[in-house]
């Protein structure tokens, strides 16, 4: 193996969260060295994709204790209660940060940032970029990135595996997809910002990457993650390719009507809608407004009811922006104008666009606590590889970015204040590297014969776990999913690699990226399958209600010898006691 | 419809197995809602595992998909086939960069380029402002004065397009220079002075000779020509200035 790299700091992943971390350290330890090692360009990252904002308190009508019930109860009470006043208290200062970095926010006519409303949220408090705020996001933070000399870029480098050493997180090994190269880097402290696993799922919003490649790092050096079962559902995406129609077009009045033109939201108890043309629609927390796990579920019933439009790809309801007219359309939405043409093929300023529930986001994560902190000395994590949780069973809109600044920043931090305090690199760590590139060898590239394509096991993946493990669940459709995954799991090790080249192997990189989709797959299955009760974006037919006796807790699914075991952890309350969720009245 | 098919020719360069790229034939069945994108993750899913591409969100918006098809720099996530049936679909990678692999350019050179010109916001010593005062007021016309160039996706599509950079790599090229024009016109920069010795360099904007293909193949409407042409138009103003006013920090 080639030399031993070495960096002070080594952050995995190069979106908005490791961005942010690497920022962080830079600014405010410029002696230390930290690298970004990112399996793309930096700016291909998936929080490109986002579109609707960011929620930050900053405007005089809204207040923090809002902020933080609004995401309280958005997580139906599984939300760590410190960590969301924490959070609402650091989101003004990093959003501001980004706007003094030169994001181009949207304006009120008086030059100040503008607000918009989001799903969930009692005051306006999400500030936006027309409709590409992730890009616009991701853009300002990679460029400010490049101004910090003491940051060291592996772009284009697939990390594989933590290296141990003495109890704590040492470094890590990472192909060179240029060379097909293994490299082993040596840190004192590590930062996972990998992003979430959407691909698990058929029908996403989430671009190729996201196969969990972080937690599954993670996860198999022994740390646990946390509230697996809880995957979010978009309730508005383009049937097809499941691209994303952003909640902010429902924000600024958007509404969604069932076959017959009908609000059917108001039928699954999120309040009764208001005209169009009332200037008090749309109506905050309420209808089209409400939360994104009930709207989505609620989908599944007006389904139930024959109330969807059958389509060669699947029911759909109608999102109805056409009374926004063209001009608010093309100046707040742009975006969802063009991939409406593009994509759907139809123009919403004068036509329906068709939209279902779509797999968006995952809750769960890396078990992390307000630091970045994991169990494992020396790793750290941060985004949406993380839950810390301020999402608990359903995330709120427009958290999510926020989210990468405030906890980006302080996974850095820590990850900088950890690594400080240690010694000299551990160079024993090569050992491990050897062994990983003797498994990637077996396992793969050196492998002669193998009958399994990957696209047929990852296809037959993401319909087991839409099947089992979508929106709605019971211990049968649970079961039959893990079965199945167990099943997959046995056919992986069979796997047919054509490829065996070394330069740029993206059929060696996509079967690694399966295998990290196996294994995400079964924690998300068998979380869900233990976790009798309905909470949020997890509902159980069997178990239709909310359960706090037994379940106001953390999943926490652990790897051990190959095989796993769930434990539970309180959910910390401080100052919102568990109540009905209500939405719309 | 089910049973038509379209013809691709697609180029293959494996540096291990081969000294000379070829082009390789695949039949893809035809479906009016796919696009180029879609038809290469067939290839790679379903008939050849060796073939190798970038691409993530396809949704117009990563960047990463960008290839030759037909000869015309295109997202390929944004190429529908029905734009193009029955003809044969000829992908390459994008022109005018070093091939790493099939499809997958070599954008090192792109990458130095976007760091030289210095896209953050730059202030004056003394004059940054803290967190605690807030934001920073800009009114809905000074964020129109930039928001057009700030819309840039990295896709390269402009390098491929661009006659200049095809025989002169040093040349900064549009998406650099439409990067850079994003800063100098964003109210809260206060760099452009140093961005300019690039910028105004002889490889900055006077290398463009104005074929303006750049912003014809651009997804999305940066206008990367128009960005340069106010470039050379700013750098005649400092010209003329610096010949006529007296140099700052003189003493006249």
């Amino acid at each position: 193996m080639a030399d031993l790299l070495k960096h002070d700091v080594v952050i995995v992943g190069g979106g908005g969260a490791g961005l942010r971390a690497a920022i962080a350290i830079a600014e405010e330890s410029p002696e230390m060295d930290v690298a970004i090692v990112s399996k793309i360009y930096p700016m291909r990252s998936h929080t490109v994709a986002a579109e609707g904002g960011a929620a930050a308190v900053i405007k005089g009508n809204d207040s923090l204790e809002d902020h933080c019930d609004d995401t309280v109860g958005g997580s139906d009470w599984l939300a760590d209660q410190d960590a969301v006043e924490l959070f609402v208290n650091e989101a003004p200062g990093e959003m501001t940060r980004m706007e003094h970095w030169g994001c181009p926010w949207s304006r009120d006519p008086d030059g100040s940032v503008a607000v918009r409303p989001f799903g969930g949220m009692k005051i306006e408090r999400t500030w936006f970029a027309a409709d590409k705020t992730g890009f616009h996001m991701l853009h300002t933070l990679y460029q400010t990135s490049l101004k910090f000399d003491r940051i060291t870029w592996y772009d284009e480098w697939f990390a594989t595996r933590l290296l141990i050493d003495g109890g704590r997180c040492q470094g890590l090994t990472a192909i060179e997809l240029r060379s097909g190269q293994l490299r082993a880097i040596a840190a004192k402290a590590v930062a996972i910002c990998a992003g979430g696993a959407g691909r698990i799922f058929p029908f996403t919003t989430n671009g190729a990457v996201k196969t969990g490649d972080g937690m599954v790092m993670a996860y198999r050096a022994g740390v646990g993650l946390k509230d697996m079962e809880f995957i979010q559902y978009h309730p508005t995406g383009l049937p097809g390719t499941g691209i994303l129609i952003t909640e902010g077009a429902r924000g600024e009045g958007g509404i969604l009507v069932n076959k017959d033109g009908q609000r059917y939201l108001q039928d699954y108890d999120l309040g009764k809608p208001l005209d169009v043309n009332d200037p008090n629609h749309p109506v905050k927390k309420s209808m089209e407004l409400g939360p994104r796990d009930r709207l989505s579920q609620a989908f599944i019933q007006e389904q139930g009811k024959g109330g969807t439009i059958e389509t060669p790809y699947g029911h759909v309801v109608y999102l109805d922006i056409r009374h926004l007219g063209e001009k608010k359309i093309d100046k707040k939405i742009p975006f969802v104008r063009e991939l409406s043409k593009n994509y759907a093929g139809i123009d919403p300023v004068d036509e329906l666009i068709p939209v279902r529930p779509v797999v968006h986001y995952m809750m769960g994560g890396i078990d992390t606590d307000i630091h970045g902190t994991t169990v494992l000395p020396g790793l750290y994590a941060a985004g949406e590889t993380a839950c810390v949780s301020i999402n608990g069973a359903n995330r709120l809109g427009s958290n999510s970015l926020t989210e990468l600044l405030v906890f980006g920043a302080r996974a850095g931090r820590n990850a900088a204040a950890f690594a400080k305090n240690q010694g000299s690199h551990c160079t024993t760590i090569e050992k491990q590297a050897d062994d990983e590139e003797r498994r990637i060898a077996d396992n793969f590239l050196d492998k002669d014969g193998g009958t399994e394509r990957i696209a047929a096991l990852r296809r037959e993946m993401n319909e087991t776990m839409e099947a089992g493990a979508g929106i709605y669940r019971t211990e049968e459709s649970l079961k039959k999913t893990c079965e199945k995954l167990s099943e997959l799991r046995e056919r992986f090790a069979d796997i047919k690699i054509e490829d065996k080249s070394r330069t740029f192997n993206t059929e060696l990189l996509s079967a690694m990226e399966l295998d990290n989709m196996l294994t995400i797959a079964r924690a998300i299955a068998h979380s869900a399958l233990e976790r009798k009760e309905s909470r949020g974006s997890h509902q159980r037919t069997d178990f239709p209600d909310r359960n706090d006796d037994d379940y106001l807790k953390h999943s926490i699914v652990c790897y051990e010898d190959g095989a796993h075991r769930i434990e539970y952890k309180n959910v910390v309350i401080t100052r919102w006691p568990p109540k009905e969720r209500v939405y719309g009245r | 419809m089910a049973n038509n098919t379209m013809s691709f020719e697609v180029f293959r360069y494996r540096p291990e197995q081969e000294d000379e790229p070829t082009f390789q034939q695949y039949d893809v069945p035809y479906n009016s809602d796919w696009v180029v994108l879609d038809a290469l993750n067939h290839i790679k899913d379903e008939i050849d595992g060796t073939l190798s591409f970038r691409w993530s969100c396809r949704m117009g918006v990563c960047g990463s998909c960008g290839m030759m098809v037909n000869g015309v720099p295109k997202l390929t996530c944004a190429a529908f086939l029905k734009d193009y049936y029955p003809n044969t679909i000829r992908v390459e990678p994008l022109a005018g960069f070093p091939v790493e692999r099939d499809l997958v350019i070599v954008m090192d050179d792109f990458i130095n380029k976007l760091k030289a010109i210095k896209p953050w916001i730059i202030r004056n010593q003394g004059e940054e402002r803290a967190i605690e005062e807030g934001e920073y007021r800009q009114s809905p016309a000074e964020l129109a004065q930039f928001k057009q160039y700030s819309m840039c996706i990295n896709c390269m599509l402009c390098y491929a397009a661009c006659p200049v950079y095809a025989k002169e790599q040093d040349f900064l090229g549009p998406a650099a220079i439409a990067l850079a024009q994003r800063y100098n016109m964003d109210s809260r920069d206060q760099g452009r002075d140093q961005r300019q010795e690039l910028v105004a360099a002889e490889k900055g904007v006077w290398e463009c000779t104005f074929v303006g293909e750049c912003s014809v193949v651009c997804p999305k409407h940066v206008d990367p020509a128009g960005a340069i042409q106010r470039g050379k138009a700013a750098s005649t103003v400092d010209w003329y200035k610096e010949l006529l006013l007296p140099r700052r920090g003189g003493t006249k």
